[in-house]
């Protein structure tokens, strides 16, 4: 019944690999972006706080295919930006990426600005009471605080990082949901046992990760 | 104007933030200038590529309108079927029986885990092998498959959460008066517990719409953005065509997640309902209201 796992004909550890990879450093840009945009969120600055607010609601609203598919088609199709990628697949997993991050970068954002509201208002005025700046105040007393509380929220987010990476399919990035894809019209009498081979990696990318991040966030959480 | 995080502005803060603002202004102006010098080297520009959508009204009674009624179709016949399902699968999960919890908790933990598009693709060629459903409807049959194997089990959760919402009190005083389980359940716990759970409801369909958009990309269902193909085919207009798209579905979940909030605000200030309100699915949905330190006067 699973006989089209060694027949070597589909590389289904490679498929896995791409998607990790995705993941990674979709998760690395969206934390850097999604920590920019809350900064900008909270920020003294009203026009910054107008972009961050407009940012986030105007990509949260749109489908991820639609940014991915706008990556594809219309930054490198038409405008011609590559990214740096010399190869197709090179080109596309990197503007995959780009996509991914720009939309789980609104998710971080919300997560970290209600990180920030769970830090008690005193400390921030202790803080201002020093003399702190807003920059010093948000960067040594309420960010750092504000991460150990969104622990959790934010291993949601990236649960939800590790299924949305399959979007990259739509424009031909070569990771699991592509490969089931392909496998299904090849190996058709096999459909579930297909399924419950790509089933089973997702749950195993996702469920360690959970309950890892999960004894984490438990132990770094403010006990208040 | 007051936050925590910084004082009202004096002078010397209201010239810097000034300064800040020009900054700003003048890096988001250049990379304004550079996407736009870009598009107007590519010919992206040009007036035809972007009249269309003002003056011919074929490209919205053609493309555009049918393409977002499909995509609110699936959404809504998903919705209508992952409803009940989730409920049951709540109410499941919730029960006394070890041998109903553990299997319907496994199930919905199962389908959680599991990306969208992977369930409908195994949907779309499960329907290919083991039906004669027309390869016209495979597609809508398909995306509405995944979505409501997928959102079933968000929704459960979000039942189960709010049924623990309540106080209980609630369930006490249902035994006090004789209530079985059964009883307790459909005449005091769901009724409540329907109300705390309707922002989260609203809010997990904007996840649903967004959805649809895969099942367009890979299936070959007539959604909204698979008119893309269609419009840039005709036009030759690809990145007009996606802002379009892009803005119908931002007007569309922009109207839907603020309802969503309304209703949330209403619930909360209520006096009938317990006050309780279920946080949609923490990971695609606004992680909260913000209200404290950071919250933007």
């Amino acid at each position: 019944m699973f006989d089209f796992l060694d027949s070597g004909q589909y590389d289904v550890l490679g498929a896995f690999w791409v998607t990790v990879q995705l993941t990674l450093y979709s998760a690395a840009g969206s934390l850097i972006w999604g920590t920019a945009l809350a900064g900008m969120r909270v920020s003294p600055v009203p026009l910054l706080r107008a972009f961050g607010t407009a940012y986030v609601n105007l990509v949260r609203n749109t489908p991820l295919t639609v940014l991915i598919i706008a990556c594809s088609l219309g930054l490198s199709q038409t405008l011609g930006i590559e990214l740096g990628g010399d190869t197709f697949k090179e080109t596309g997993f990197r503007l995959a990426v780009l996509g991914l991050t720009a939309y789980t970068g609104t998710f971080v954002c919300e997560a970290i600005r209600s990180g920030i509201n769970t830090v008690p208002v005193g400390q921030a005025e202790a803080a201002r009471a020093l003399g702190l700046s807003f920059f010093q105040v948000l960067t040594l007393i309420v960010l750092p605080q504000a991460f150990r509380a969104v622990v959790a929220p934010l291993t949601n987010v990236l649960i939800a990082l590790t299924k949305n990476t399959t979007v990259a399919a739509t424009i031909g990035v070569a990771e699991a949901a592509l490969l089931m894809k392909e496998m299904l019209e090849n190996e058709a009498d096999a459909l579930f046992a297909v399924f419950g081979v790509f089933a089973l990696g997702f749950v195993l990318l996702t469920l360690p990760t959970g309950l890892l991040l999960g004894w984490v966030a438990k132990r770094v959480a403010v006990k208040r | 104007m007051t936050s925590v995080l910084y004082d009202t502005p004096g002078p010397k803060a209201k010239a810097r933030n000034w300064i800040y603002s020009g900054i700003f202004v003048v890096l988001f102006g250049l990379a304004l200038w550079w996407v736009l010098s870009l598009m107007a080297e590519k010919g992206q520009l040009d007036a035809d590529k972007w009249t269309p959508f003002v003056t011919d009204g074929q490209i919205w009674t053609t493309f555009l309108i049918p393409g977002l009624l499909e995509t609110l179709k699936a959404g809504a016949i998903a919705m209508v079927i992952a409803l009940p399902l989730g409920a049951l699968l709540g109410i499941g999960r919730l029960s006394d029986h070890a041998w109903v919890r553990g299997p319907v908790g496994a199930v919905v933990e199962f389908f959680r885990a599991i990306p969208v598009l992977i369930l409908m693709v195994f949907g779309s060629q499960l329907y290919v092998q083991f039906t004669d459903i027309p390869s016209e409807h495979r597609p809508l049959y398909a995306v509405v498959t995944g979505l409501v194997l997928y959102n079933a089990a968000v929704i459960a959760e979000i039942v189960r959460a709010g049924v623990l919402s309540l106080p209980r009190g609630q369930t006490d005083a249902a035994k006090a008066i004789g209530m079985r389980k059964g009883q307790t359940m459909a005449y005091v716990l769901i009724p409540q517990a329907v109300t705390a759970m309707l922002p989260a409801l609203v809010s997990q369909l904007v996840v649903i719409l967004k959805d649809t958009a895969l099942g367009g990309s890979l299936l070959g269902l007539g959604e909204l953005l698979s008119m893309n193909r269609q419009i840039s085919a005709n036009y030759s207009n690809t990145i007009a065509t996606l802002v379009v798209i892009a803005l119908i579905y931002i007007v569309v979940n922009f109207a839907l997640t603020s309802f969503a909030s309304w209703l949330e605000g209403r619930l909360r200030k209520s006096t009938k309902g317990t006050g309780a309100v279920v946080a949609g699915d923490v990971a695609e949905v606004d992680a909260g209201g913000a209200t404290g330190v950071g919250k933007a006067p």
